[in-house]
């Protein structure tokens, strides 16, 4: 055990836990990483390109090398970081990236091979023999590369997302965070105090600041206690603001239940969607280390993590007790770490200080002018070279700390792509002011990360934050507190000819930052794409700067000069799951039902999926075992004597006003002012743009009052289109609108008893011929009492009815037909025999009113009024428009029972089969029990004029044509006297 | 210097010191012939065939930012050639032949990887619609399979077939589709035209046309004056505010397209796959990543980034489709400005002002048309003419009525 | 995004959908000469500025108005939001 005194854990609270099958202990308070160290393991994994052993470098989120995987089966979870994996009893992992046991990685003979792997090597190969790159040299590189592998099983957790609003959100519950959120809370704004760590305090649980003269983290509990019982304030612990979006509002996870063995009847996590006026941003400051030779090995960490691990969770990162501890700095902060482990019992080298005036600040050794120039230890640190002014001696130790200086996390202040500015005090970017409009920068973030600057910048923000939007906030009494010397030199690498990592995942050196340079991949953008660097899953946290102040050494300029980077959401990797918010599976989309839907379901129909609608597809009855054996039926029923189906699904929009008619006639490429009341008119609606957009039935039911029907794929977008006429181009016309889709239930009654199944629902109605035509329309009531309308309209080419009552009566109504019928053979018929009457008919639906065809096409050019103005006439007069010769016609296999597939492409006989010489498609085809044959429809180039000819239908897709003659389009009835009598 | 594995190695073995810069630096010369403003892909591989195919010598490419900052440098890689229409196909097509002969081209590994895309089928409507064009697909050379349900269990058996809401009843798959690497192509085709002389001059940002009488005389820039005999522009979502420097109007409209990454994960996925009921496409590249989209945002936008309700709509189709990718992360999201055309398609042209020409309109896109798109433009550039795949590819289609409408949904950008 | 709803107050942009450019409000006429030009100017054509954009968003989850958003295309910052039926009548006054 590597454990030293005091520390955040509760050592009353022992919990088991494994790493690669081998059984450990920790404490409630442990993350995966610190209790590993606790127990004295530092190697954690393998890098990405070299496999290189790898230790824990961080202890917060930004961790590059201590991934693992995490859980087993269906749960098992990648790529997570062990420094911020909160421990449990019987919590699983395993080392990632490797083949053989973590220790012995037989892809480590990558890293002997490494001279050949330089930045942009494979750029430069794997090119020849061409076949090879997708057979051997991409499945190779495949298989080496990634890091952790997904279990392939559905994730069984649940999700779920929400809405939060608040006056002030605040980032970060760290010193300038808790100042923020007490000066807010006190002054009774709306507060959200969010932090990814599962404790409040922040950097303040890694440090050994005293705060009032006592420990720190007794300030925090009373902050924490106050904060509690303030109802403005809501605390959210284990929550990561990932993103900032417009407007204030910002993307958050909630991981609920992910330091649980398994969620329970909790979800796993929570997206929030935070609306905030303001935000404080106290996300606090990530440090960055210096590069030299070998500086990976497991043991080298940053010394701001040690600090961390020394204080927090009272581990020394060494695999035996007594192993020495050297840092490595470049200013003022190491020597806090070499402070801290001492006064906690652990064992100090020294600490090698790359300033020639370094400081002592207390009992130990200082190398003055010095750096570290080489390291030994295969699987974990055994010893250092320590050089000054050219002379090196070698030290043995068990753990070094690097103390490279703390980058400010500008994240968050850059994701509306505000770039960050160089500070040349603090040798580092802080916040652009250009950031996202409301978010103000405080504490380390904003490059102020003394505890008592942080500390005073918490509130201010706080108060500024709140003074913006009227809400007055008074300044508090802060702790006292003392901010820690904090020089450094900008020294940013220790020049050597071994390779130093900038980039640990990645395994990006100083060497390849060289090599990028000399083949002019100078621009920072190149650079990191060239050599890969900051594209690890930590995001360049750790390395960006270092590499930049490489870079800027060899072009000779500064480091703003050379450029900076600007960080995108997320802040650190969310799981896909979440954002997904638990929509999945059935869940996906909403399922609209039609008002029959249950009836249909007992009768045992089969459904599709229609857009969001669910429709019954058919309705098998025993002893049918094909579908087709069904459909015809269905068909077979309608033709010789009633069927039923629900058409509820086509858009209905009710239009009313004294310019109702004025208005459609604008909608409508034909006349439809002229209707008369009690009359159904088809109309044809275009796109502005002059193609064919819907088509549908306009009903007059009194002067003022119209009710046209859509598509059922069209129905919410010619609604919007109607709106827009209405509301955007003529608000002066006296019409109002209401989309009225599922306030009626509609039942198609077709075929030549239609007209008896009715009258015996009819209150009365006289629904003669002479009285109620063909394309009638009438209010009336039904079933003694209920109110009704009536359409006299056909798909099929049938004597034909449309009755809607108001959706709550939908069930009942078809329940009525079914028995009022059943001595006329009332048969319930689906979408599939829908389809077949409609092809039977020759009447247009979805695959050809797919928005890319013309009225002409579909044979309805005279449709188009050139005695008025309707959205789409001018333009559809167009040349192009107006060249187009193909039409819509149908077509008959010279074998019948041969399936014309829908979607072969039409030829001329004995002509090559190309692009060019392509004369058209088929739409639709289906067969037809009438017939007693399959057809189809579709468009064929001057198809109007070849009636008769034989064309061949290919599908060379499915390696199949045949031979099709050209018929009309309405194979039933052309003359349509059926649907008249 | 030529790239191979035998160069790899020896320099390797001699401390990596022969290496030399990809492309120069050169100063802008006062006048070329040839101008392309935009160092994207498009513009560089303009300038690659026009040296290397038409023989043009003196050809500038000028980038405002750095070579591949734009959408080349921000997309999901996707190559293909399964397009529908007669206006369309044929150009993929070519495309597609370029992209599997490009690195032997260009003497560098862009990492073409046909893998093969598959499209899912949920209705019989759509396999109709895919029928349709797979056909048309086959009618070129491109080659497409129609895929049964089972058939797709057997290669892609981790997608959500059993518990659905829009069933999975198929697939239209192109084996030859995949992916390339996206800075690679940016990569190779300067290398390929800087080698051939032409100068490629970064951080020169296009202010302004010089137009006399009709003509195009040259460029004003960040840099100076360059004078040019032809400018061709290939900005992509930039069209709108460079083409309005020469007092013109587009069709297109500039709109916000997200696209993700997630963390490197081993092997999941082999190829590419789109799911038909929802906005989600996937491919997985050579490091690792899940690379991902959906829909663009839908707002004119010029500003590079995306807000939530798309990155939970790409998220919810990913998982309804895919719930087994649920416990990795994302990494990283971006935004990219999509120059959004009227009808969907590319406007590969030149315009009322002589020796002026544009490249635009690409949606989203463009990265599978690069080198086709530069080929044309190179032919058009040089000859005058436009290439036999780009001719319908006109600017005055829209007025004329020959418009090129995959989707079928009209004159609104954010539909397409 | 959040839109300013003349009517209803900020609303979430997920209420909305997004059409496009608000000249499309300014329909050409059908019988002026050179109509089919007129048309095809407003149907295709677009200033697409980089910068204050007037577009029209449809409160389709909403009280289903139509608004003119003038909003900034590069920042998405928004400055102001009207009914278009207002806009257009007050144009026409």
């Amino acid at each position: 055990m590597t454990r030293l005194t005091g520390g955040l854990i509760d050592r009353n609270a022992p919990l088991n836990f494994t790493f690669n099958g081998k059984a450990y202990k920790g404490f409630q308070g442990d993350t995966l990483a610190s209790a590993l160290l606790g127990n004295g393991v530092q190697l954690m994994g393998r890098s990405f390109k070299y496999h290189r052993p790898r230790g824990v470098v961080a202890a917060g989120s930004e961790e590059p090398n201590a991934m693992v995987e995490l859980r087993t089966g269906a749960r098992q979870e990648p790529n997570t970081r062990a420094t911020v994996a909160e421990l449990f009893d019987g919590l699983t992992a395993r080392s990632q990236n490797h083949i053989g046991p973590l220790h012995r990685d037989f892809l480590a003979v990558n890293d002997l091979l490494s001279p050949f792997f330089a930045a942009g090597f494979y750029y430069k190969t794997f090119m020849w023999p061409k076949a090879f790159w997708e057979k051997l040299y991409e499945p190779m590189i495949r298989k080496a590369a990634g890091l952790g592998s997904l279990s392939m099983l559905p994730d069984p957790d649940d999700y779920d997302k929400g809405f939060l609003h608040c006056d002030l959100l605040i980032v970060g519950a760290g010193a300038a965070g808790l100042a923020a959120a007490l000066t807010a809370g006190r002054a009774g704004a709306d507060v959200i105090l969010a932090d990814e760590d599962f404790a409040l305090g922040g950097r303040l649980m890694s440090e050994s600041d005293a705060l009032d003269g006592a420990n720190a983290m007794d300030w925090v509990a009373s902050a924490k206690a106050e904060l509690e019982s303030l109802p403005n304030v809501r605390i959210m612990t284990r929550t990561t603001v990932f993103g900032v979006y417009d407007h204030g509002i910002f993307g958050a996870v909630e991981r609920v239940s992910d330091h649980l063995a398994v969620p329970g009847d909790k979800v796993r996590q929570t997206l929030w969607r935070i609306t905030a006026k303001r935000t404080v941003l106290a996300a606090g400051a990530t440090e960055r280390h210096i590069p030299f030779a070998d500086n990976d090995r497991p043991g080298v960490m940053l010394a701001g993590a040690m600090r961390a691990y020394a204080n927090r969770w009272a581990v020394s990162p060494v695999k035996r007790d007594g192993d020495a501890i050297a840092i490595f700095t470049n200013g003022d902060d190491g020597h806090r770490t070499a402070m801290d482990l001492i006064a906690r019992g652990a064992k100090v080298l020294g600490v090698i200080d790359a300033r020639e005036a370094a400081p002592r600040f207390g009992d130990y050794e200082v190398f003055a002018g010095s750096t570290v120039t080489g390291t030994k230890g295969r699987l974990g640190l055994t010893s250092i070279e320590v050089t000054r002014n050219g002379r090196s001696e070698w030290h043995s130790v068990g753990a070094l700390g690097v103390a490279g200086g703390w980058n400010p996390n500008v994240h968050l202040a850059s994701h509306h792509r505000g770039r960050p500015v160089w500070n040349d005090d603090l040798l580092a970017f802080v916040p652009s002011p250009d950031g996202p409009k409301g978010l103000i920068p405080a504490g380390a973030a904003a490059g102020k990360g003394g505890t008592a600057e942080a500390l005073t910048d918490g509130m201010k923000a706080a108060i500024t934050a709140l003074s913006e939007i009227g809400v007055a906030a008074s300044e508090i009494a802060l702790p006292k507190a003392e901010n820690m010397p904090s020089e450094q030199a900008a020294f940013w690498h220790v020049p050597g000819t071994k390779r130093a990592w900038v980039d640990f995942q990645n395994d990006v050196t100083v060497k390849d930052i060289a090599l990028a340079h000399k083949e002019n991949m100078k621009p920072v953008e190149h650079l990191k794409r060239w050599t890969t660097l900051g594209m690890a899953t930590d995001q360049g946290k750790t390395s960006n700067i270092s590499a930049l102040a490489v870079m800027a050494e060899l072009t000779g300029k500064s480091i703003p000069e050379t450029g900076t980077t600007i960080f995108r959401p997320p802040y650190t990797g969310v799981s896909l799951a979440v954002l997904g918010g638990g929509d999945t599976g059935p869940l996906f989309r909403p399922r609209r039902l039609t008002p029959t839907h249950h009836w249909a379901e007992a009768q045992g129909a089969a459904f599709v999926e229609v857009g969001q609608w669910m429709r019954a597809q058919y309705f098998p009855r025993t002893g049918e075992t094909t579908w087709r054996q069904t459909v015809d039926r269905e068909v077979l029923a309608v033709r010789s004597g009633v069927g039923l189906c629900d058409v509820t699904t086509l858009g209905k929009v009710d239009v009313q006003g004294a310019d109702a008619g004025e208005f459609l006639n604008r909608m409508y490429s034909n006349m439809m002012g002229a209707l008369k009341v009690g009359m159904v008119r088809y109309g044809l609606m275009l796109r502005e743009d002059g193609h064919a957009y819907d088509d549908g039935t306009c009903a007059q039911m009194a002067e003022d009052h119209y009710v046209v029907t859509t598509t059922t794929a069209n129905a919410g977008l010619v609604y919007r289109q109607m709106e827009f006429a209405h509301q955007c181009l003529w608000p002066e016309l006296d019409v109002q609108l209401i989309s009225t889709t599922d306030a009626w239930a509609q039942i198609a009654v077709v075929g030549p008893k239609s007209r008896e199944l009715l009258t015996r629902i009819v209150d009365g109605f006289d629904l003669s011929n002479e009285a109620f035509p063909f394309m009638a329309c009438s209010e009336l009531t039904i079933c003694n009492g209920l109110r009704a309308r009536l359409f006299r309209i056909s798909f099929s080419g049938e004597l034909a009815y449309e009755i809607a009552v108001p959706a709550r009566y939908g069930h009942a109504l078809m329940q009525r037909l079914m028995e009022q019928g059943a001595d006329l053979g009332a048969t319930p018929y689906g979408t599939e025999a829908l389809a077949v009457l409609r092809i039977e008919k020759g009447h247009a639906a979805g695959a050809e009113l797919n928005g890319q065809t013309t009225a002409q096409m579909l044979g309805l050019g005279k449709m188009v009024s050139a005695k008025k103005d309707s959205i789409g006439a001018v333009m559809s007069r167009r040349e192009g428009m107006a060249a187009e010769k193909r039409r819509l016609v149908g077509f008959k296999p010279l074998e019948a029972q041969t399936q014309v597939m829908a979607g072969s492409h039409l030829f001329t006989q004995g002509e090559a089969q190309t692009m060019t010489s392509d004369q058209g498609w088929v739409t639709s085809s289906c067969y037809s029990p009438h017939l007693e044959s399959y057809i189809a429809l579709g468009f064929l180039k001057n198809g109007a004029e070849r009636m008769g000819e034989v064309l061949i239908a290919a599908n060379p897709l499915e390696g199949k044509e045949l031979k099709v003659e050209v018929v009309s389009a309405h194979f039933v009835d052309p003359e349509g006297g059926r649907l008249r009598d | 210097m030529k790239f191979s594995g035998f160069k790899v190695v020896k320099e390797a073995l001699t401390g990596h010191k022969g290496w030399t810069p990809l492309w120069r630096n050169p100063e802008p010369k006062p006048a070329y012939d040839i101008v392309i403003v935009g160092g994207g892909g498009h513009g560089l591989a303009t300038a690659f065939y026009l040296a290397k195919t038409f023989g043009e010598l003196k050809v500038a490419v000028l980038e405002k930012g750095w070579l591949g900052s734009g959408n080349i440098g921000r997309n999901t890689t996707i190559i293909r050639s399964n397009y529908l229409l007669p206006g369309n196909e044929p150009f993929y097509e070519f495309s597609m032949k370029l992209w599997e002969n490009l690195e032997q081209e260009t003497n560098f590994n862009s990492m073409v990887s046909q893998r093969g895309i598959i499209n899912l089928i949920h209705t019989d409507a759509q396999r109709d619609a895919y029928r349709r064009r797979g056909n048309a697909m086959m009618l070129v050379g491109a080659g497409a399979r129609l895929l049964s349900r089972d058939e797709l269990k057997g290669m892609v058996p981790f997608l959500n077939f059993d518990n659905a809401r829009f069933p999975i009843k198929g697939g239209l798959m192109q084996e030859r589709a995949g992916t390339a690497r996206h800075d690679g192509v940016v990569w190779g085709y300067a290398r390929g035209a800087d080698m051939r002389g032409v100068d490629i001059i970064q951080n020169c940002e296009v202010t302004g046309f010089k137009i006399e009488g009709g003509k195009v005389l040259g460029v004003e820039t960040s840099r100076g004056f360059i004078g040019a005999k032809k400018v061709g522009v290939a900005v992509a979502g930039s069209s709108g505010r460079v083409m309005a420097k020469a007092g013109m109007r587009l069709p297109i409209e500039s709109h916000v397209l997200q696209a993700f990454v997630s963390e490197g994960l081993k092997p999941t996925i082999p190829g590419v796959i789109t799911f038909g009921a929802g906005h989600f496409y996937v491919s997985q590249s050579d490091k690792g990543g899940l690379v991902f989209g959906g829909d663009i945002d839908g707002y004119n936008s010029y500003a590079q980034r995306g807000n939530l309700p798309v990155v939970e709509d790409v998220l919810e189709g990913g998982m309804a489709l895919m719930p087994m990718i649920g416990r990795a992360r994302l990494l990283r999201s971006w935004g990219g400005i999509m120059d959004m055309s009227m009808d969907g398609s590319p406007i590969i042209d030149q315009t009322h002002i002589d020796g002026l020409y544009l490249n635009a309109g690409w949606c989203y896109g463009g990265f599978k048309a690069t080198p086709a798109s530069g080929y044309a433009f190179a032919h058009l550039l040089a000859t005058g003419r436009p290439h036999e795949t780009a001719a319908a590819y006109r600017l005055d289609r829209f007025e004329r009525g020959y418009v090129i409408d995959e989707k079928g949904v009209g004159a609104q950008p954010n539909l397409h | 995004m959040l839109i300013p709803h003349p009517l209803l107050g900020l609303r979430d942009s997920q209420e909305f959908t997004y059409l496009g450019d608000a000249n499309l409000m300014h329909r050409p006429d059908a019988t002026a000469e050179n109509a089919e030009a007129q048309f095809c100017d407003y149907v295709f054509q677009r200033e697409n500025p980089a910068g204050v954009h007037r577009e029209l968003w449809f409160h389709e989850q909403g009280d289903r108005s139509w608004l003119v958003v003038t909003r900034d295309t590069t920042t998405h910052e928004i400055l102001g939001a009207e009914l278009a039926s207002n806009v257009k009548l007050g144009a026409a006054e």
